[in-house]
């Protein structure tokens, strides 16, 4: 696929606050259709980012085109064409629900008769239509989540930026939300999404970039840097406070890799069966052991040495 | 200056006062009405019968006080809407960070922020102007007539107080602008009696207040006096402030939304 097929094009995308550069020379490209995702930790630069491809923060260094247009000089009209998802909702919280979406569609220029019909089916689409006539300050957390998105999607845009869209969501608004997106990508809808949630990304994204202090650590698809940085299984041992630290050393070389966290010792083995009969073979004794399959929280451990969520 | 976004930001604004137009206009009413009947008609007996009428240039307290009040009614009016409703949507609310990510940019938003509150404060002073005329403080032409300088008065508050609320942090900033600034004004600057009866070296910092201006303005076109300066000057002052309050809204807005 050429660039110029690329909605998002960023070449060494640099963003500084003073000399402290939140995003650091990165590069990435993001095609029409895909859910693409950055996932990191606090302070990694997401949200920078974000704000960057939505035309509301100048590009610090290097170069960025969305839509192949400049967010310098043609703001207005990229803004025209992306809905946005802020990390921290910002509705108008003493106006109605559908309200909030009239007077948002009318900064976008909509008239009055095409936005009560979309305003319909897009509180359809949240599971808003009994509140509509409600004030937004009287929502719950997840209903006003889900108004935010409704509320992005009023223009009908080609590109929708999400940044942590299910954080602070119960599991069950989460995987509401998460269907959601799955229609929005079946419409065509080209979805951005930041999160610190590696099962979201996982479920949710085409493709993603690790970032990691403002600096893009891998590259791929969930599978791919799964398969890429660490083994399909992990064996999660635990042993009773205190005895961890005595045992260690006896694990050297049971598995591909041995990773010691503070609480557990993980093990990544092509062979998980046989990784754990090793562990009793050498005279251990843990107080739990769980085979799993390897996640990305397992390939953000790998390339930075740091747990994505502590 | 009036694009289309800004207009759109202007309708949108109004759309949300529609929310609380009977409580507004209720208070926008009652206020001048307390106001009048307390030291226009209560006050004002006192004054009429002592020394005051020389001092008043002839005209009974009431009647002098009417546009005095008006036009520190406007700004309050201008100042509180650019107080309040500017730090809700940049920082309590933030939905000026939603605005902002529609084609709406940071001019847009100053420029039908304020041209809201210009129909605003024409809301204020129509319903003052009414008041006056049931007070008997005025003849109807003199309160269509103080109409324009009240609301130049107002807007010479709003901008500057928009821009105001851009940079400061927070609610002590607005609290401390209003107890330190717009109070003092609306005590010392000719609403209630000349500024001729304050002490000498207090006349010309009354002189630099803007309120002082509107004032002796909406005095003038209503009772028909003397400005103190050429209107030019008077008018020209406000004028000064609102065509630098917009420009500074929309600096200090820019510096604090576009990181
Ligand atoms: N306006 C700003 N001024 C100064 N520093 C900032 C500003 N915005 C962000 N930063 C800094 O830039 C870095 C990256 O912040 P950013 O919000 O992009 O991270 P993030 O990946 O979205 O984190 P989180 O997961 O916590 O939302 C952080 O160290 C943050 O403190
Ligand atoms: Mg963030």
């Amino acid at each position: 696929m050429s660039l110029s097929e690329s909605l998002v094009v960023a070449r060494r995308l640099t963003k500084k606050f003073g000399d402290f550069a939140a995003v650091d020379a990165v590069d990435f490209d993001i095609r029409p259709g895909e859910a693409f995702g950055f996932l990191g930790p606090n302070g990694a630069g997401k949200t920078s980012t974000m704000k960057m491809i939505g035309a509301v923060s100048p590009i610090t260094a290097g170069t960025l085109s969305v839509f192949g247009l400049n967010p310098e000089v043609d703001g207005p009209e990229i803004r025209s064409r992306l809905g946005v998802v802020p990390q921290q909702d910002n509705l108008d919280e003493e106006i109605p629900v559908d309200e909030n979406l009239l007077i948002y569609g009318r900064y976008f220029g909509m008239s009055r008769a095409e936005l009560w019909p979309r305003i319909d089916e897009l509180l359809e689409f949240a599971e808003l239509t009994g509140r509509r006539k409600d004030k937004v300050a009287a929502l719950s957390g997840g209903m006003k989540r889900r108004l935010t998105i409704a509320r992005a999607l009023i223009n009908e845009p080609d590109l929708l930026l999400l940044d942590e869209p299910t954080t602070g969501l119960d599991p069950q608004a989460r995987h509401l939300l998460w269907d959601r997106l799955y229609r929005l990508k079946r419409q065509g809808v080209t979805l951005i999404i930041t999160t610190h949630f590696m099962d979201e990304a996982e479920q949710l994204c085409d493709r993603l970039v690790v970032m990691d202090k403002g600096k893009i650590v891998a590259e791929g698809s969930p599978r791919a840097l799964i398969e890429q940085y660490v083994t399909r299984e992990v064996i999660e041992v635990r042993f009773p406070v205190g005895v961890q630290e005595t045992v260690v050393d006896q694990m050297e070389g049971i598995a591909k890799r041995v990773e010691v966290l503070p609480d557990r010792v993980l093990l990544y083995s092509d062979n998980g069966e046989s990784t754990m009969q090793e562990v009793h073979g050498r005279g251990l004794e843990p107080e739990s052991m769980l085979d799993r399959r390897s996640t990305l929280e397992d390939v953000f451990l790998r390339l930075t040495g740091r747990t994505l969520i502590d | 200056m009036a694009g289309v976004e800004t207009l759109r930001v202007m309708e949108t604004q109004g759309r949300a006062y529609r929310r609380i137009w009977r409580g507004s206009v209720i208070t926008t009413f009652l206020n001048p009405v307390m106001y009048l009947a307390a030291m226009g008609v209560g006050l004002g007996v006192l004054v009429d019968d002592g020394t005051g009428a020389e001092a008043l240039e002839g005209f009974e307290y009431l009647t002098y006080l009417a546009p005095g009040l008006l036009a520190a009614s406007t700004m309050m009016t201008g100042a509180g809407d650019g107080a309040w409703p500017v730090m809700a949507g940049i920082k309590w609310q933030r939905h000026y960070e939603a605005i902002l990510a529609t084609p709406v940019n940071v001019r847009d938003l100053v420029s039908g922020h304020l041209l809201w509150v210009s129909v605003r404060l024409l809301m204020v002073s129509v319903i003052f102007g009414f008041v006056m005329i049931l007070f008997g403080a005025t003849g109807v032409v003199q309160a269509i007539a103080a109409v324009i300088p009240a609301m130049l008065t107002g807007m010479a508050f709003a901008g500057p107080v928009t821009a105001f609320t851009s940079w400061t942090e927070d609610h002590t900033g607005l609290t401390n602008l209003f107890r330190f600034g717009l109070v003092p004004m609306f005590l010392f600057s000719g609403t209630f009696f000349p500024i001729t009866q304050l002490p000498g070296w207090m006349q010309p910092l009354a002189y630099l207040t803007p309120l002082w201006h509107g004032v002796e303005m909406t005095r003038s076109w209503s009772l028909g006096l003397e400005p103190t300066f050429s209107p030019v000057v008077h008018f020209g002052y406000l004028a000064l402030l609102i065509v630098g309050g917009w420009l500074a809204s929309q600096h200090f807005l820019g510096k604090r939304m576009i990181t």
